[in-house]
């Protein structure tokens, strides 16, 4: 009995989860923009999507922006991590603490509270507000993914290459970089997918004229929704996936060791 | 001149004293061991010589030249890990030529050199395999290897077949004591294992709270152990406490127990003497002039094979005798017996 009832709610939430996904990608290729049944399929949509630059300008800026956040965010993040490792400072565990809020904060609390703090400030709006919100957001995550890779490993691999003469740099490129790519790589997927998928920041920080594609996407269906979203949401749903696919095969990777 | 000279050392840690003004001197090509209980500081002063640990004071020297400033990679040392800390990422032939690339030395040289060193260790054949791989026998004689390639003035072995079953870890301390040998290293080793310190060193050195309480060749540290901790801490010892009298220490349950060494006339001292020093003999028994005889009665024995370790109930105390197991079944519990030995075998000790 039991197996079946584990069962039974495995297939519900994989439905829930994925129904939806599945409808939306399906109507992607449906001629009828009303969701007619029966379907007949067409790629006049994605053909749409080309020719509208709105949403591939906002395609182009998120893709911009999820990379520089991923070089910025994995760069600082990975030597925190490091610096958290090694180092043992004053309010060292306090900062460490500090990192976990940023994770279960609502979005849309700290799009609010960076809205207010940039304006503030001067920082103002547009896209460099943007990737700046964006890095903040990410550094918690590749500090804790590479910190749990550091901590599997500890310190003598790091003294291992000392006494066999590496300086401090040499034993970071030979040693400890390599022995955590895996979690760096995951890091940055990380990274890159936090800011990809990002929303309410860039909803807040984008000024008039600028959006990111989650934003267009949303202002697209204010104002009328249209099956496009449906080809673009399914751009976007395959590359999410793939990524994720990807830092699920590196963790795999890194815990075999 | 020695290869590692370490004098007055101090390290603390808050209030307590990891190294308490340590002083020590290992000559070129000896293969020192340091022995204690974990908490007495024998890896803080092998860190210390590392370089992983700053002396808060004192002076350590390898080959003569101070080397408090000079940082761990360029102290030329070569050191075992405990958990043999291998490259994971990298080969064997890799982890072994790891201190040979860094130094720069030449591809053709690096081959050879790493070759050199996995036929000393036995582990030819075995370059292309990951330490993953490797049997944790295996793994200890790479992380050898990698330590001994780059020639260092001085081997730091950090409990370095504490990881082994064994069976596995005797067969590696005769290994060890002939690479040793071979490549005539100066070698320095931690452990807490008292036959492993027996068994490899040249000379031991036992530490107790950061203090080094006795140093000297193995054979003079068991048989003349300097304090009570000393004797208990390497084998076996029974101790008699009392106050000494002309040649005699008697015990406040008046036992009187000779020794051939002096004693302190008219003060307190103690008594160590090895359970396999003693003989049992039936009460009928006489002793050789001179011998300490004292009658007890079993209370319990403890059958270990090759020998029977005997707890016996004398006036005022508990001892245990060893005795090898030539007999067809071991001592009766409860039986009265007489035990002997010899003067010499009682070893007056500190506190």
């Amino acid at each position: 009995m039991a197996p079946l009832a584990f069962r039974t709610v495995l297939a519900l939430v994989l439905l829930f989860l994925y129904l939806p996904l599945a409808v939306m990608a399906v109507m992607a290729f449906n001629q009828s923009p009303l969701y007619a049944l029966p379907m007949v399929f067409d790629t006049i949509w994605f053909e749409r999507l080309a020719q509208n630059e709105r949403l591939i300008g906002a395609g182009l800026n998120s893709i911009l922006i999820a990379l520089a956040n991923t070089v910025i965010a994995t760069a600082l993040g990975t030597m925190a991590a490091l610096a958290f490792q090694r180092y043992t400072f004053r309010g060292s565990s306090l900062l460490q603490i500090l990192l976990l809020p940023p994770i279960t904060i609502p979005w849309l609390i700290i799009g609010t509270a960076m809205l207010v703090l940039f304006f503030w400030t001067g920082i103002g709006r547009g896209l460099h507000a943007i990737l700046l919100g964006h890095v903040a957001l990410s550094l918690p995550y590749v500090i804790v993914v590479v910190g749990a890779r550091l901590r599997s490993f500890g310190v003598s691999l790091e003294e291992a290459a000392a006494t066999l003469g590496a300086g401090p740099w040499t034993t970071f490129r030979r040693v400890t970089l390599p022995v955590i790519a895996p979690g760096v790589v995951a890091a940055a997927l990380f990274a890159f997918a936090v800011s990809f998928d990002q929303f309410v920041i860039s909803y807040f920080l984008a000024p008039p004229g600028v959006s990111t594609l989650p934003v267009e996407i949303y202002s697209a269906i204010r104002k009328g929704f249209t099956p496009e979203i449906n080809a673009i949401s399914t751009v976007i749903i395959l590359v999410s996936m793939g990524l994720m696919l990807a830092v699920a095969r590196l963790y795999r990777f890194g815990g075999e060791r | 001149m020695s290869a590692v000279e370490v004098r007055n050392a101090v390290k603390r840690y808050g209030a307590l004293a990891a190294l308490d003004e340590v002083t020590l001197a290992v000559p070129e090509g000896e293969f020192f061991g340091l022995l204690g209980p974990s908490g007495s500081g024998k890896t803080t002063l092998l860190r210390a010589i590392a370089g992983f640990v700053v002396p808060d004071s004192g002076e350590i020297r390898i080959d003569g030249q101070r080397i408090e400033g000079v940082p761990v990679h360029k102290r030329g040392i070569g050191m075992v890990f405990q958990n043999y800390a291998l490259f994971p990422h990298l080969s064997v032939f890799d982890n072994v030529a790891f201190g040979l690339s860094v130094r720069g030395v030449p591809a053709g040289e690096i081959r050879s050199r790493v070759a050199e060193a996995l036929r000393l260790v036995r582990l030819s054949g075995l370059e292309e395999r990951r330490p993953r791989q490797l049997s944790g026998g295996q793994q200890q004689r790479v992380a050898l290897a990698r330590a001994l390639v780059t020639r260092p003035k001085v081997l730091l072995l950090d409990e370095p077949l504490g990881a082994l079953d064994k069976r596995l870890r005797q067969e590696m301390q005769v290994e060890l004591k002939l690479i040793q040998r071979t490549v005539g290293i100066t070698t320095i080793f931690v452990t807490h294992d008292q036959e492993e310190a027996l068994t490899l060193s040249d000379r031991i050195a036992i530490l107790s709270e950061g203090r080094l309480v006795q140093v000297g060749p193995p054979a003079e540290v068991y048989e003349r152990p300097a304090t009570r901790f000393a004797a208990e801490f390497l084998g076996e010892a029974n101790l008699f406490a009392g106050r000494a009298e002309a040649g005699a220490l008697r015990t406040p349950s008046g036992l009187a127990i000779f020794s051939a060494l002096p004693l302190p006339p008219g003060r307190e001292a103690i008594l160590a003497v090895r359970p396999e020093k003693i003989q049992l003999a039936d009460l009928a028994m006489r002793a050789p002039d001179g011998a300490n005889r004292i009658e007890g009665r079993i209370l319990r024995s403890i059958y270990s094979g090759s020998s029977i370790a005997y707890r016996v109930e004398v006036p005022g105390q508990e001892l245990t005798v060893f005795e090898q197991n030539r007999a067809a079944r071991a001592r009766e519990e409860g039986a009265a017996v007489a035990l002997t030995w010899a003067p010499e075998h009682s070893i007056p000790v500190a506190p």
